[in-house]
């Protein structure tokens, strides 16, 4: 079959009414979460994880990719209005969205950045389909020894591209191969680090992992921060461009949307980094860069392209190759897993209806929040009116009642509880969780395939080093290593994220 | 204890290596096996020994160079929060959802600084009625309503 033969596929299965729903409703609770400061997509799908066990799996899937590439839709409308992200990838979309707010040009603003995103959104979703079939074929003929060396490559990419200490993030990555592996060990029936307790002798739920790590101290740290939040809604008219705005905006989408698509690819990447790359991009560029952080309209369109671009060609390396390369994937896996599905480039052939119609979802949950966004903009600012005090408790609550009914358990809200807490030590001494959460799901893969690959060279470590696919992702993960402990990179990479602040 | 210049990283290591110390003084029974056929020890002793490593060398690092101080801990927002949550997930099973939820609602809004009681107990009733209505009758999650229907 040819693409277009696949996403004839794709689209019979995304435009059934039940798939039609649930991508519509992943797209709207993305952008309501896209919009609230304060939780992100992490703790939302693990929140709505469980729920979708009754689903069939390629309708819990759409749904939750709805829910990260909406939260890019949204995440732009409380960044330009109220100058505050939405969602840490829209964190540049403030520097000159609320800018333009104040000059009066909310509505082109928010226009451009809803059809900045709308064409990222098309172009990522060709990009999937035109480079996953050729990727997948290539990730059959793995081994044991490549795979090991791959997600070795996957995690120290996410390190590296991880803010903050470098020996923090992967003593980060470490601890959660380490908490991945409790449970049974599949190879000797063996219970590791269970303390003989029946729910962990199945292992710890990636849900409680998330909620605790993502959602619990988030809370817990919004609530000791007691500046409140100024809700300045300016007036939003004239959802539009013109011609001079248009002709402005359109070089910093196309751009936006390449640096998006590369940036999503890499381990680690995904939508953050590709908004705050773009930013850096157009400030570089521009014929008059003095006009940055004063409202020039391509500081709001290129990160707001390539944040919507990046969210959804992060997609390519879980669908293809297996492994996740953000905290968002790593729960796509989880749900994957949940529906018995093993992710990796089988999923094309064994399952084309679900890999193609996934991909076509993308397509119209993207159509569905360009239409409806626009016109819902007046919903969502009356919701940022909600005071956090009365948002979090039902925060909690969604969060209690989607970990409780995970396995109708008590215990796993404790263990979330649990996680909540180191969550919480881990906010103050600065150890970014996403690397640990990365590591988590990756544990027994990695396990086993190190066993495997040891097993077939009878216990030669040089395994590793023979098999040129192998030896070549260990030299790109020593040389991204090697990089970060270079002056110059990491002064680069200090400033990148010194935007954000 | 403030000596140290950069106490962030310093405490960042030996919580490293006290889970490291941790996984392998569990792990001690674990049959490690060979490095051809490894035993359900041998992975999780090796991270426990990377942990250790890891752990130590940030900690030491950080004894030189400057650093922001350890920011306060404020046992409120976390005890109330997460003990809220836990007691949300024993109370589930007895009392059923729509107790469980306005309980929830209520000692968890007592965290904030701005707590009103009547409009937390408000929102708690309307919550406990939206979670039935979505969670149980729309999208049919197994979980008690009243208490002893579970």
């Amino acid at each position: 079959m040819d693409l277009f033969g696949h996403l004839a596929l794709g689209f019979g299965v995304a435009l059934t009414p039940i798939n039609l729903l649930y991508a519509l409703v992943g797209a709207l609770v993305g952008t309501l979460i896209g919009v609230l400061p304060g939780i992100g997509p992490v703790a939302t799908i693990a929140m709505l994880l469980p729920t979708t066990y009754g689903l069939e799996p390629v309708s819990a899937l759409i749904m939750l990719a709805g829910i990260y590439y909406g939260a890019q839709y949204g995440g732009s409308t409380t960044s330009i209005l109220i100058n505050m992200p939405g969602e840490t990838s829209s964190a540049v979309t403030c520097l000159d969205g609320h800018q333009m707010a104040l000059k009066g040009e909310a509505g082109a603003a928010l226009a451009v950045a809803a059809l900045g995103s709308f064409f990222a959104g098309c172009v990522a979703t060709v990009a999937i389909a035109a480079f996953s079939p050729p990727l997948s074929s290539v990730a059959l003929k793995f081994g044991p020894a490549e795979y090991c060396s791959l997600m070795v490559l996957g995690l120290i990419g996410a390190v590296v591209l991880a803010h903050g200490t470098l020996l923090k993030a992967v003593a980060m990555v470490v601890l959660g191969l380490l908490l991945g592996i409790v449970g049974t060990d599949v190879n000797s029936g063996m219970a590791r680090f269970a303390f003989d307790i029946p729910e962990l002798i199945d292992g710890i739920g990636v849900v409680a992992v998330a909620m605790g790590l993502f959602g619990f101290a988030e809370i817990v740290s919004n609530l000791e921060n007691t500046d409140k939040r100024h809700v300045v809604a300016a007036k939003v008219k004239g959802l539009w461009l013109t011609g001079k705005q248009m002709r402005q905006a359109a070089p910093a989408v196309l751009r936006g949307t390449a640096i998006g698509s590369v940036l999503g690819l890499l381990p680690g990447g995904g939508a953050m980094l590709a908004s705050f790359a773009a930013y850096s991009v157009e400030k570089k560029v521009a014929k008059d860069p003095s006009r940055f952080g004063k409202g020039a309209i391509e500081g709001v369109a290129g990160p707001e392209s390539a944040n919507n671009a990046g969210a959804q060609t992060s997609f390519i390396p879980l669908l293809t190759l297996g492994i996740p390369e953000n905290a968002v994937m790593a729960l796509m896996v989880g749900a994957m897993t949940i529906h018995n599905i093993q992710p990796g480039p089988q999923v094309m052939t064994s399952n084309p209806s679900l890999f193609w119609g996934l991909v076509a979802s993308m397509w119209v949950g993207n159509l569905m929040l360009v239409v409806l966004n626009l016109p819902l903009i007046g919903v969502w600012i009356k919701l940022l009116q909600v005071p956090y005090r009365l948002l979090y408790p039902a925060i909690l609550l969604f969060c209690g009642i989607g970990v409780y009914s995970t396995n109708n358990a008590s215990l796993d809200v404790v263990m979330t509880a649990m996680f909540g807490f180191l969550g919480v030590v881990f906010v103050k001494l600065e150890c970014e969780p996403a690397p640990l959460l990365l590591g988590f799901v990756l544990g027994p893969l990695m396990e086993e395939n190190l066993r495997r690959a040891m097993l077939l060279s009878r216990g030669d470590p040089t395994v590793f080093l023979t098999r040129p696919i192998s030896l070549a992702m260990l030299i790109a993960a020593a040389g991204l290593l090697l990089l970060i402990i270079l002056p110059n990179f990491r002064k680069t990479r200090a400033a990148a994220f010194q935007e954000e602040t | 204890m403030s000596k140290i210049p950069r106490p962030k990283d310093f405490y960042a290591g030996l919580l490293f290596v006290a889970f490291g110390v941790f996984a392998i003084v569990l792990g001690r029974n674990y049959p490690l096996g060979t490095a051809a056929r490894m035993g359900p020890g041998y992975f999780p002793r090796v991270l426990g020994i990377l942990l250790i490593v890891l752990g130590a060398a940030l900690s030491l690092i950080a004894l030189r160079g400057r650093g922001p101080a350890l920011p306060g801990w404020k046992w409120r927002p976390v005890s109330i929060v997460l003990g809220s949550v836990v007691a949300f997930g024993l109370a589930l099973t007895h009392a059923g959802l729509v107790l469980s939820t306005i309980g929830l609602i209520v000692i968890a809004s007592t965290a904030s600084h701005e707590f009103r009681f009547r409009e937390s107990l408000l929102s708690g009733v309307a919550l406990a009625a939206l979670s039935v209505g979505v969670f149980v009758i729309g999208l049919k999650l197994q979980l008690p309503i009243w208490p002893g229907s579970g």
